[in-house]
């Protein structure tokens, strides 16, 4: 037995267990005794995934008596290291999870749903062949529909996010299960090695691609296919919210990279422009409406549609650079893509496990509520602070590596003899450069207005440093946004196997030498420099303050007008107004001002009242009419169905005379 | 190199120091005459730093670590950048090369530190500087960007001293369409990061319409000196490069004394005549309606796009 075998029958052994604990161990120990083996899955995804992506051969059999090829699962180099990010956020998440759950989160179905839900994430990128793909692809949607609806019995919007995330990740299954059709048909087989026979310039192998795509794009949360993700991700308990995030929508961007670079290379350049076109729209759509949103987890959501954009449009630069012929620049992308990956999967997995301790602390994930959390939860806002950062793609968290690796190999893509690639690269470096500029602006917005200045309501003031089981996780989550982000080099060579580019030369301190496009980054040396200007002022500000100690005052200057109440100070809905007004055609925003006019004289306000709700105008102009017409068509079906026996024993023999008029003909 | 660069370092980092506060003292001086003022003269600057340094740091109830880490971060953000430009020499340090991403980002990470700042103290004034800067920041980015594409295109690489010692070897690219448009554009980036006129008005005090004074209220005693400072080091190092791009003679190719002195002699000499000429300037502006300034920053962007596409599109092709 080959060490990948093992660590995948230890994986299915221990999801197994953790159903097992969470089903029969009594509520008290539940958390404890099911939250752990669900952690050991994690570790056994990541351990086995890295395996994998160094190079171990390894495959589990799955006897079924289909006229298939064998159902096999046989993680690759790629496969692994999908498998590694899914099993480091997953047991992370569940190590979190043990101390945050309480109520219906902490249920039996909710943990085994945990377990499988991990399982099939790991398994998804271990499948070979089509088959297997899919039915943990299935088991993977299924499962974290069960999590999304933990408490469907408290908020009416849980039912609704879970329907809404029925809807599409099935239409997601549906396309590919088609996609994978196609190109099996096209291969003579199930298996990968079977479908990647199929030429890249054929007709099939194109109707795949767009099929496969849209599937794999409708998981990512694509604009416009991400209608789902802003739904679901605030009404899922947060430490599943940081799994569907960090890993799960993970795996359609690991569905696009199968796709593109493993079973069909070679693809022609629409395919390329086709996703990068996906991605910045995405990108841009996603960071705007983070900008303005005040829900936390909701901002959070359309963060990650954000960032899957940008993934697509670093994979799309990457196949499209292929096609035209500059290799380097193209290798460079593909990385950077993968990079990207890694990096949102450990900044978002803190921000999400940071938003859930801020909402199990106070109660409210509304940003224009909270505020002063920096001194009730230190670690918390440390931790939410680095994860933020990274976010912002800020230097020197692994964020900033990401993006640094994708504008590289933008801005290196472009020659003069080919004049598409030629307006394509700078629009995309616009894109990017629009998309890091907001996000600045969407986390400095979130870190600032939830942790600094004072609190909003009284949940926040009563808020109180999260439970240390919850603080661990935390730590090792924001710790590893800050390894990354300085070490990048072994990341680096890391995802270079998994795409299979030209190894990488290590460069000073684990730094990422991009050779092919001329360009080094060594984030320790740059940090030891800052570092080094930082000190003299450092030694000044200590001897300055032995002279004279800081002094705290009672009252912040404010320009001479004494704050009455916490609820002057600026808002997240006020943070966002400029650009909410600069933005004002893409977001359209709906404000309500009531003015309350005192009774002696209506140049007297008595009151103020106002509102803004800014919706996503995908689904109202895409979605809303859709759902409107299979409403009606709905109302229509009713018709046929009245209850009455008569009628359905009508039916029934208008339905036998039909029968036999067929037979007879 | 890396004796080289350390000293390259270190000597630009000390002249930034002792040349910014003197630069801002030169612009409000020749803002001041042209308005018929008499003025402090040009060494008030740094007469506001001792003072600040000397005065007792006060902190309101109620704020946190960032009031005080915030000062540090800005300042240390102006040095690094001060120390990655080419503005007395283009030596650097092999693992860190001068990349204008690099750069970028650095540059960010002060414009969040002082953003931050302008958050914690809770004030209505500090929350509206800091939302307006960063709108301002955010559609900055993709002309800084891309601007920076155009001047890379040339030479193949984003690291600034390739671009500037391309520049010294061949001086007719300097006046080239495409590194002109692009160093247009990146001048508006440039006005608009630092907060000069037409985007905010640095002598302002008019709570409504600050935004980088808005943020620096509630500061005071050495949190304050560092906040002032690390602007005044931003807007030389940004005016420096704008300098080093325009007119890249004098800048040392080498680390020796004399090379080095010229440098610095040079770098004085455009950084006198740009802040002088900058603060000639905004006497006959008028400060933009805030949002009016999108529409300057998409012009700006239009430029840079165009020099992008230019440099493949009609000079090759």
């Amino acid at each position: 037995m080959t060490p990948i075998q093992a660590g995948l029958l230890t994986q299915l052994a221990l999801a197994a267990l953790a159903v097992v604990a969470a089903v029969l161990t009594p509520p008290r120990l539940r958390a404890r005794v099911a939250g752990a083996a669900v952690v050991g899955l994690g570790v056994a995804g990541a351990v086995t995934g890295a395996w994998a992506l160094g190079g171990g051969q390894g495959a589990l059999r799955i006897p079924v008596s289909l006229p298939f090829d064998p159902v096999v699962l046989s993680p690759d180099r790629l496969g692994g290291l999908f498998m590694l990010v899914a099993g480091l956020v997953g047991a992370v998440s569940a190590s979190y999870g043990i101390s945050y759950v309480r109520g219906p989160a902490a249920s039996r179905t909710s943990w085994s749903a945990m377990a499988v839900f991990l399982l099939a994430l790991q398994l998804v990128p271990a499948a070979a062949d089509a088959v297997s793909f899919l039915l943990c692809w299935e088991l993977m949607a299924v499962s974290s529909t069960v999590l999304l609806l933990a408490e469907h019995a408290h908020r009416a919007a849980v039912r609704s996010a879970a329907l809404w995330y029925a809807v599409m990740t099935h239409l997601s299954f549906v396309l590919l299960l088609v996609g994978f059709a196609v190109l099996a048909d096209a291969g003579g087989g199930t298996g990968f090695a079977a479908l990647s026979t199929v030429p890249a310039g054929s007709a099939a192998a194109s109707l795949a691609f767009a099929l496969l795509v849209l599937g794999f794009a409708s998981k990512a949360g694509i604009v416009p296919l991400h209608v789902w993700l802003p739904r679901a991700h605030p009404e899922a308990p947060s430490h599943v919210s940081a799994v569907m995030s960090a890993a799960m929508v993970k795996m359609g961007v690991y569905g696009a990279v199968l796709v593109t670079i493993r079973l069909l290379p070679g693809g022609p350049a629409w395919w390329g422009l086709l996703l990068l076109a996906f991605g910045a729209v995405s990108a841009v759509y996603g960071i705007l409406q983070a900008s303005v949103a005040t829900d936390l987890k909701r901002m959070l959501a359309y963060s990650t549609s954000e960032n899957v954009g940008l993934m697509f449009l670093a994979l799309g630069t990457g196949l499209l650079l292929r096609a035209q012929g500059s290799a380097g620049p193209a290798d460079a992308a593909i990385a950077a893509c993968l990079l990207l990956v890694v990096s949102h999967a450990a900044f978002k997995t803190t921000l999400f496990l940071g938003a859930g301790s801020v909402l199990h602390a106070t109660g409210e994930r509304d940003l224009d509520r909270l505020g002063g959390l920096g001194a009730r939860m230190p670690t918390t806002s440390v931790a939410f602070g680095i994860g933020a950062l990274g976010a912002a793609a800020l230097p020197v968290t692994s964020g900033f590596v990401a993006e640094w690796a994708l504008l590289q190999s933008l801005i290196h893509g472009a020659n003069a003899q080919d004049r598409l690639v030629a307006v394509v690269m700078p629009v995309s470096v616009a894109v990017v450069a629009l998309t890091a500029g907001l996000a600045l602006l969407a986390f400095v917005k979130a870190y600032g207005i939830a942790f600094l200045a004072r609190p909003r309501s009284e949940g926040a003031a009563a808020a109180h440093e999260s439970a240390p089981g919850m603080r661990v996780a935390l730590v090792l989550a924001a710790a590893s946004v800050v390894v990354l982000g300085l070490a990048p080099g072994p990341t680096y060579t890391a995802v270079a196997a998994a795409a299979g580019l030209p190894g990488p030369q290590p460069v000073g301190w684990w730094g990422i030498d991009l050779s092919a496009v001329g360009a080094l980054l060594d984030p320790v040396a740059l940090t030891v420099l800052a570092v080094l200007l930082v000190v003299p002022v450092l030694v000044v500000s200590v001897r300055l303050a032995r002279r004279q100690p800081r002094r705290e005052v009672d009252l912040p200057w404010g320009c001479g007008g004494v704050r009455l109440s916490p609820r002057m100070q600026y808002t997240a809905t006020s943070y966002a107004e400029p650009l909410a007004r600069v933005f004002d055609d893409a977001l359209r925003p709906e404000r309500d001002v009531l003015v309350t006019h005192s009774a002696e004289s209506r140049y007297l306000v008595e009151r103020v009242q106002f509102q803004q709700h800014v919706g996503d105008i995908v689904e109202e102009t895409a979605y809303r009419p859709g759902i409107r017409f299979v409403d009606r068509l709905g109302l229509l079906a009713r018709r046929l169905q009245n209850g009455s026996i008569h009628r359905y024993l009508g039916y029934s023999f208008v339905a036998l005379l039909a029968v036999l008029v067929v037979v007879s003909l | 190199m890396n004796a080289g660069a350390l000293v390259l370092v270190v000597v630009q980092v000390a002249v930034m120091v002792v040349l910014s506060p003197l630069l801002v003292g030169v612009m409000r001086q020749v803002r001041a005459r042209m308005e018929g003022r008499a003025g402090a003269g040009v060494l008030q600057p740094w007469r506001d730093l001792r003072k600040l340094l000397g005065k007792e740091t006060l902190q309101a109830d109620g704020t946190s670590w960032v009031m005080a880490a915030g000062p540090v971060v800005l300042l240390g953000s102006s040095a690094l950048v001060c120390a990655l430009v080419p503005l007395v020499g283009t030596t650097t340090f092999p693992l860190v090369p001068d990349d204008l991403f690099v750069v970028v980002s650095v540059l960010l990470l002060g414009t969040v530190a002082l953003a931050l700042v302008g958050l914690d103290a809770g004030s209505a004034f500090g929350g509206m500087g800091s939302s307006r800067h960063m709108t301002i920041a955010a559609l900055v980015e993709p002309t800084v960007l891309v601007s920076v594409y155009a001047l890379s295109i040339p030479v193949g690489s984003s690291a600034l001293s390739a671009i500037v010692e391309a520049r010294i070897a061949d001086p007719a690219s300097i006046a080239s369409p495409v590194s002109l448009l692009a160093l247009v554009a990146l001048s508006v980036a440039v006005l608009a990061e630092t907060g000069r006129m037409p985007v905010d008005n640095p002598s302002t005090h008019l709570e409504l319409t600050m935004i980088h004074e808005a943020m620096v209220l509630e500061s005071s005693g050495r949190d304050l000196a560092w906040l002032e400072l690390g602007s005044w080091l931003r807007l030389g190092a940004l005016l420096g490069l704008v300098g080093s791009l325009l007119v890249p003679w004098g800048i040392a190719g080498d680390v020796t004394v004399p090379a080095l002195a010229v440098g610095v002699l040079a770098l004085a000499l455009k950084l006198g005549v740009i802040g002088a000429g900058l603060a000639a300037g905004e006497v006959f502006l008028a400060k933009l309606r805030l949002f009016r300034v999108p529409e300057l920053l998409a012009g700006s962007f239009v430029l840079a796009f165009l020099a992008v596409t230019a440099s493949y599109l009609v000079v090759q092709g």
